[in-house]
């Protein structure tokens, strides 16, 4: 359940959305637990909690749930991903950097880097194709750095 | 390798997601390129900060209370039959046992039974740091140490050198292990030394791979092929796994 509510938490950005998206997630898991025959709980259940935080927010909030892959800005950030990321980071910095992250790379660096979980165990959760999992990574990550460094040099400069 | 071709791989070869070989390849890429060594620092910095225990939200305490309620609620209600209830009921024994159980269980007992032969397996690091302490059979030769071992020990550990891979088997010597004699094989990867403990396992059971960092340490054990295996070395995570795949595939 702990990592059930902090993917809920990340995805929908909200206490009490992620703890309803939890809830839900619980009676869904619960109601088809039928049908659950893979050996991995916790993948399985991770899945469900993230199919339900995307309806939920597709029905919530309509306009958050864009899954467009090509950001007009990524070109422009992957030719130049020589961000200046300093060696003690500024969580509190990270963390709305992270929140204000696509829903998409926000999901594959929880699942990646909180969740502790392989690309295939993150293939399995999303449903995406190895090759794509990676990818979005290493995306998720460059715009991480980038925000974190704009905002240090914006820092540094007043 | 170029500097293209690293770029690409930086994110698995940080997340430890691609084969030793290319692993390598980029491994000896960065140690002349500033700049993908750089991009692979910044993935490392980033990931040390993402993990930080402070990015994790921790649920609230009363909702555990209220998921037990809600699928009690969902049951009850579900169908009419009084029959259906115990089968719900055991539905729900079995995934709250599956979700929540699944996750305290092993921790609780598994975990710290291995907990103790971590903190062991450190301590005999640490000790065989000390000048002196290191080895009793000094050899790069596998063909030297192997044998160093018979009659030493009730087994006989796998012995390989990997100078090739640039982890040089340095020697061997035997420790004690929860009160029992193991091998132990010493490699070295630049200055790093690395220990790894080899003891016949309890269970006949194969394990994946389990990583752990104690006092700036880094701890892997697995078994496999009836055998039990520690390794731990100050060698850095992504480097560590990389010999512990050769390890797990000689």
């Amino acid at each position: 359940m702990k990592a059930a509510y902090n993917l809920a938490r990340w995805l929908t950005r909200n206490d009490q959305d992620a703890e309803d998206v939890v809830q839900e997630a619980y009676l869904r898991a619960f109601r088809f637990y039928d049908s659950f025959r893979g050996s991995d709980a916790r993948a399985w259940l991770l899945m469900i909690v993230r199919n339900t935080c995307f309806t939920w927010l597709a029905q919530n909030r309509k306009a958050q749930v864009s899954l467009n892959e090509e950001m007009p800005e990524l070109a422009h950030i992957e030719s130049n991903p020589e961000t200046i990321l300093l060696a003690g980071v500024d969580l509190e910095l990270l963390r709305t950097s992270l929140a204000a992250l696509p829903i998409e790379f926000r999901e594959a660096i929880v699942l990646r880097e909180l969740e502790g979980l392989s690309y295939k165990e993150i293939s399995a959760v999303t449903g995406l194709p190895l090759g794509t999992v990676m990818s979005r990574l290493a995306r998720a990550r460059t715009r991480l750095q980038q925000t974190l460094a704009g905002r240090f040099s914006k820092g540094g400069a007043a | 390798m170029s500097c293209d071709d690293a770029r690409v791989l930086v994110d698995a070869y940080v997340d430890g997601e691609i084969d030793l070989l290319r692993s390598l390849d980029v491994e000896k890429h960065i140690e002349t390129c500033a700049s993908c060594k750089h991009a692979v620092e910044q993935r490392q910095a980033l990931g040390g900060a993402l993990r930080d225990e402070s990015m994790y939200y921790r649920a609230p305490r009363e909702l555990e209370g209220k998921i037990r309620k809600s699928l009690e609620h969902a049951g009850g209600s579900a169908r009419s039959g009084r029959r259906v209830l115990p089968i719900l009921a055991v539905a729900a024994g079995l995934l709250l046992a599956a979700v929540f159980l699944d996750r305290l269980i092993p921790f609780s007992q598994n975990h710290r039974a291995e907990d103790l032969v971590a903190q062991e397996v450190l301590d005999s690091h640490l000790r065989s740091l000390m000048p002196g302490h290191l080895s009793d059979v000094e050899s790069s030769d596998q063909h030297t140490v192997k044998p160093w071992f018979n009659g030493k020990l009730d087994f006989s550990p796998p012995v390989s050198d990997f100078a090739a891979q640039q982890f040089s088997l340095i020697g061997g010597r035997l420790d004690s292990i929860e009160g029992r004699t193991v091998a132990v094989l010493i490699y070295q990867r630049r200055q790093h030394r690395i220990n790894v403990y080899i003891w016949p396992s309890s269970g006949t059971q194969n394990t994946e791979v389990d990583s752990m960092s104690r006092q700036g340490y880094h701890l892997l054990h697995w078994a496999r092929g009836g055998m039990c295996w520690w390794v731990a070395s100050d060698l850095n995570d992504s480097e560590l796994r990389d010999f512990g795949k050769l390890l797990r595939n000689q």
